[in-house]
């Protein structure tokens, strides 16, 4: 699909926003792609974290706040360390989550979790799960 | 030379094969280790936000105990703790306006400037013990067991608290054939299991874990081990939704590398606590015989 690209439709203050939680310069990535390509949930995600960059660079905020990519990324790291511009695209995707997050808006609602779904998780998977998903 | 032990919270529940098999192997080895006192949860995920300072004051405070303790070293058996606590020891180590604004809000506690090494204990058996001293305290040797090492993540990435290089570790390959065990190698062993995932797309992290297991059995492994009670969940306890959903799914032995190292060293079956793996994994050590070596 193309995007239509102007002054217009570049949120810098997202954009901004971004990239000071993160600590990130999103403007350093030349869409070589490693990221899309080292991602182990490269089957569940709707867009591939090179795709998210080229959105960062372009502030497209109404299509960023809509993906399940930054739901979906399990921290792992490999695009972080593969990246040969020294992105660390964990923390952008971790910034990502924040901007709905820090609005009060949980990605998963404890309160609705019954009880068959979490009497078998693990601690260690309540906290890790919780940290990531809820405000 | 004594070390100061932090366990993790899952290591005291579920994970008590992970921790009872480590505290046995302590002893068997000489390594002198004391629990923190009162150590909290470290907050499992280590925050990737650059003004979120708050979830590091969990971490750095059981730094603050482990320098209470007086011992330079505190070993970690989760490797997500490790991750988790390795990484707050360098943010206080490294970035000083952070640590500034760390250590005036816990003004309860000591000044901390990351004086404590966090290890893990596979680093620790390779750094502190040695291979050549572990392999003369084998008193089981695995037999020519196949074993397909999994660091997963936490261990390997980030670079700077990684225990080994990121793409291609070997320390895990080293401990399992010291112990006598034929290392089975796999591509998928540092991929991601989906980790917390388990909780947000549990369908997304069951298709990862079991293309992890099936590259491992295609491979010829016997058996999957690990060091992460997240990793053994996705791994080892969703099996059970692997064999109803994917055909063709089998069913993996999985366990600790510490349960590995106690069967190794001879000792008694019950720290290894087998009951706490898939009934497939004691199934297989006996059909070997690796369990008749052992101390009843």
């Amino acid at each position: 699909m193309a995007l239509v690209i102007s002054r217009r439709t570049s949120d810098t203050k997202f954009h901004d926003r971004v990239s000071e939680l993160s600590g990130q310069e999103f403007m350093k990535c030349f869409q070589c792609g490693t990221c899309s390509g080292s991602c182990p949930m490269g089957d569940h995600i709707d867009t591939f974290p090179r795709k998210i960059m080229a959105l960062l660079q372009l502030g497209r905020m109404e299509e960023l706040s809509e993906l399940n990519t930054p739901w979906v990324c399990a921290s792992c790291h490999t695009c972080m360390v593969r990246c040969p511009r020294g992105i660390d695209i964990t923390k952008v995707m971790e910034a990502l989550r924040l901007t709905r997050l820090r609005q009060n808006v949980n990605y998963v609602e404890p309160s609705n979790m019954q009880p068959e779904e979490i009497i078998d998780l693990p601690q260690i998977a309540l906290v890790s799960g919780f940290r990531k998903m809820t405000s | 030379m004594k070390v100061s032990y932090y366990p993790g919270c899952t290591l005291k529940t579920r994970a008590k094969n992970l921790e009872d098999s480590a505290l046995a192997a302590f002893k068997a080895l000489g390594i002198e280790y004391q629990e923190l006192d009162r150590w909290n949860c470290c907050g499992a995920v280590f925050s990737l936000a650059d003004d979120d300072l708050i979830h590091m004051v969990a971490p750095v405070r059981d730094l603050v105990r482990a320098k209470q303790l007086g011992a330079g070293t505190m070993v970690t058996l989760c490797s997500m703790c490790y991750n988790t606590l390795a990484r707050a020891n360098e943010l206080m180590k490294h970035e000083e306006v952070k640590r500034k604004t760390i250590n005036d809000f816990m003004n309860e506690e000591p000044d901390y400037f990351g004086e404590v090494e966090v290890v893990h204990f596979l680093s620790y058996l390779k750094n502190q013990i040695g291979w050549g001293a572990l392999k003369s305290k084998v008193q089981s040797p695995l037999g020519g067991l196949k074993i397909a090492p999994y660091y997963g993540c936490t261990l390997l990435r980030p670079k700077d608290v990684a225990i080994d290089h990121p793409d291609s570790p070997t320390l895990f390959r080293e401990f399992v054939e010291t112990l006598g065990g034929e290392v089975i190698e796999f591509p998928s062993s540092t991929v991601c299991c989906g980790s917390y995932q388990a909780l947000g797309n549990p369908e997304a992290a069951l298709k990862v874990s079991f293309d992890i297991l099936s590259d491992a059995v295609s491979r010829g492994a016997d058996a999957l081990v690990l060091t992460c009670p997240l990793c053994d969940y996705n791994l080892g306890r969703r099996q059970d939704d692997m064999l109803r959903k994917y055909e063709g799914a089998k069913d993996v032995p999985v366990l600790y590398f510490t349960q590995l190292l106690a069967i190794a060293l001879g000792l008694s079956q019950e720290v290894c606590r087998f009951e706490l793996n898939r009934s497939s994994t004691a199934r297989l050590l006996k059909s070997r015989n690796l369990l008749a070596g052992v101390k009843a």
